[in-house]
């Protein structure tokens, strides 16, 4: 072909200041679109406030004692960890399903948008919702539970959690690789439920049957739910050197499946 | 449409003009499937090609590789002289897809200040909004939207960057005849402002209306190609509908015919040219009444070309 081709113009790249105004947007918008989706917004903060009000409040009038510490604590703790995985599994496997089975993900990658300002927007809008989830948690265990906890113990809780969700974003991007928009919820509620439950999530890995309790040390949840105990000074097990490690080799697990969803995704056949 | 002069010139001239998208000898496999093989074209500056074609004749996955969404199994893909997932190559095209969905959360403005911070030198967002013809509805959420509203949606998001050259995948999928002009419209003041755009449908009135330039395909081949006039030109030329006695086979030996059916009363024949037709019929028949002549639709020239025959039944357009 000898036809002469028009090159590329020399318009200016972008500048710094203008890809970070697209990461910011797209941040953005990610969480104003989930916040406005009532099944994400709603369940997601719900199911942990609603537990631990039940568990944590009403049906724990005397504040016992728990754990080396109280059961309204050691309750923001363990639902604490339960909720920001459900943020994250929720706000990126389907999330990620539903965009990328109907077709919308194609569009935004057919425009300009850097690629990883969608990643990184929808790990903002985890964070963002994770310490949302929280940040309610404590202040009801302060205003109802009788909670204590040193301001250095709340912000180490708070920083563990909402750090400790970046994992589960990449479980929750793994699975939005290889489940289909459909199935997605259903899909991530059979990982989130069982995991939490056998984390010790629900009910403390001490009251859990012995097979559980041996299970349990290789769930990723049960790593941060021992991290998010050990910042409120609460008994828990394992040192937090080992937890915070096995968190990071399970992301970069979950991180290289993602990448062969990817892949593999990009050779499938569209309409 | 038929009787307007075109000015774009052959295919064949198409080396003097410069190119800014292009298809060299490009075949792409999904496994075993034959999806495109073999395909050459390009895409000149402000023209209006249409890549026209049955359903799964490999029309989208043309749009995806000159996207840079697919990789061609062979062949090379070439759009502004560079790689088409080059970011300075994705500035300058915008893309309306087949999408079954939008977050459906956002509002229209919102999904438009999003696309548009993509580009660097976008549209003002009014302006955005007055060619999609959203002005109204910029507040309403992309749920709340009706079909045709969310497919200028979606042509918002195309223009919004102000690129040079657009592809829009089955744009009027899905909508009414009214919403269909409307956007016709829409595309034909994007050509007017000096856009390039490359369209792909299997309506086939829409590439009659609207290209300059239409590339038939089909099972992943071109198998046509030259201005909607050549292309039916080039297979059945003209219809001749008459009420004549002579039987079907004495006419369908008569120089020129192509094809004869009978129409209750009347005969249809598909002919290359109508002249040399009407003297041999009017020769064998002096009480032949009723001749009608008209030019053969382009679904004819469509059907033809894809079916190998064209028996297909048709109302003049």
């Amino acid at each position: 072909m000898s036809a002469a081709t028009t090159t590329i113009s020399s318009r200016p790249a972008r500048s710094l200041a203008s890809t970070l105004s697209v990461y910011a947007k797209e941040a953005k918008y990610e969480f104003l679109k989930m916040f406005r989706l009532p099944i994400y917004a709603v369940s997601t903060l719900a199911f942990p406030v609603m537990f631990y009000v039940l568990f944590g409040l009403i049906l724990n009038p005397r504040q016992a004692a728990f754990g080396g510490t109280s059961v309204a604590a050691y309750l923001i703790a363990s639902y604490g960890t339960f909720g920001v995985m459900g943020a994250a599994l929720f706000g990126f496997g389907v999330g990620v399903a539903v965009e990328r089975g109907q077709g919308w993900l194609e569009v935004k990658r057919a425009s300009p948008m850097p690629p990883y300002a969608y990643f990184t927007a929808k790990i903002a809008m985890c964070l963002l919702f994770s310490t949302l989830i929280v940040a309610s948690l404590l202040l009801l265990g302060f205003a109802f539970g009788g909670v204590r906890l040193s301001t250095l113990q709340t912000l180490e809780l708070l920083a563990s959690l909402v750090v400790g969700s970046i994992p589960f974003c990449a479980m929750g991007l793994a699975l939005g690789y290889f489940v289909g928009p459909n199935s997605a919820p259903a899909l991530v509620n059979c990982f989130y439920l069982p995991l939490s439950f056998a984390s010790g999530l629900w009910f403390p890995i001490e009251m859990m049957p012995k097979l559980v309790q041996k299970i349990a040390p290789g769930l990723p949840p049960f790593h941060l739910a021992q991290i998010a105990l050990c910042s409120i000074g609460a008994n828990h097990r394992g040192s937090l050197t080992s937890h915070w490690e096995t968190l990071l080799g399970f992301t970069l697990v979950c991180v290289g499946l993602a990448r062969i969803g990817y892949h593999r995704d990009q050779g499938k056949l569209y309409g | 449409m038929l009787s307007e002069v075109v000015h774009i010139p052959q295919p064949n001239q198409a080396g003097t003009r410069p190119t800014i998208a292009a298809l060299h000898a490009v075949t792409k496999l999904f496994g075993t499937v034959r999806a495109l093989e073999h395909i050459d074209f390009s895409i000149h500056p402000g023209e209006l090609v249409a890549l026209l074609g049955p359903n799964g004749a490999g029309k989208t996955t043309a749009v995806k590789l000159l996207l840079g969404l697919l990789s061609p199994t062979s062949g090379q893909v070439r759009v502004f002289g560079g790689d088409p997932r080059d970011p300075r190559t994705r500035v300058r095209t915008g893309a309306m897809l087949q999408t079954a969905k939008v977050p459906e959360t956002l509002r229209v403005r919102e999904h438009i200040d999003l696309f548009s911070s993509y580009y660097p030198a976008p549209l003002p967002l009014a302006q955005t909004l007055a060619i999609a013809g959203l002005e109204t509805i910029k507040d309403r959420k992309f749920g709340d939207l009706s079909g045709g509203q969310k497919q200028r949606v979606l042509l918002a998001l195309a223009i919004c960057g102000n690129p040079d050259l657009l592809f829009l995948d089955e744009p009027t999928v899905g909508m009414d005849v009214e919403a269909r002009r409307a956007l016709w419209e829409q595309i034909r003041n994007l050509v007017a402002r000096g856009k390039t755009v490359l369209l792909t449908t299997h309506y086939l009135h829409e590439a009659d209306a609207l290209a300059d330039r239409v590339i038939v395909i089909n099972k992943g081949s071109i198998i046509a190609e030259g201005t909607p006039t050549q292309i039916k030109a080039q297979t059945s030329g003209r219809r001749i509908r008459c009420v004549t006695t002579l039987p079907l086979d004495l006419i369908r030996r008569i120089n020129g015919v192509l094809d004869v059916r009978q129409d209750r009363e009347a005969v249809e024949i598909q002919a290359a040219q109508a002249e040399s037709v009407l003297r041999g019929l009017l020769l064998q028949d002096p009480n032949v009444s009723g001749i009608e002549v008209t030019s053969a639709g382009l679904e004819d020239a469509f059907m033809a070309l894809t079916r190998g025959s064209n028996q297909k039944p048709e109302e003049p357009r």
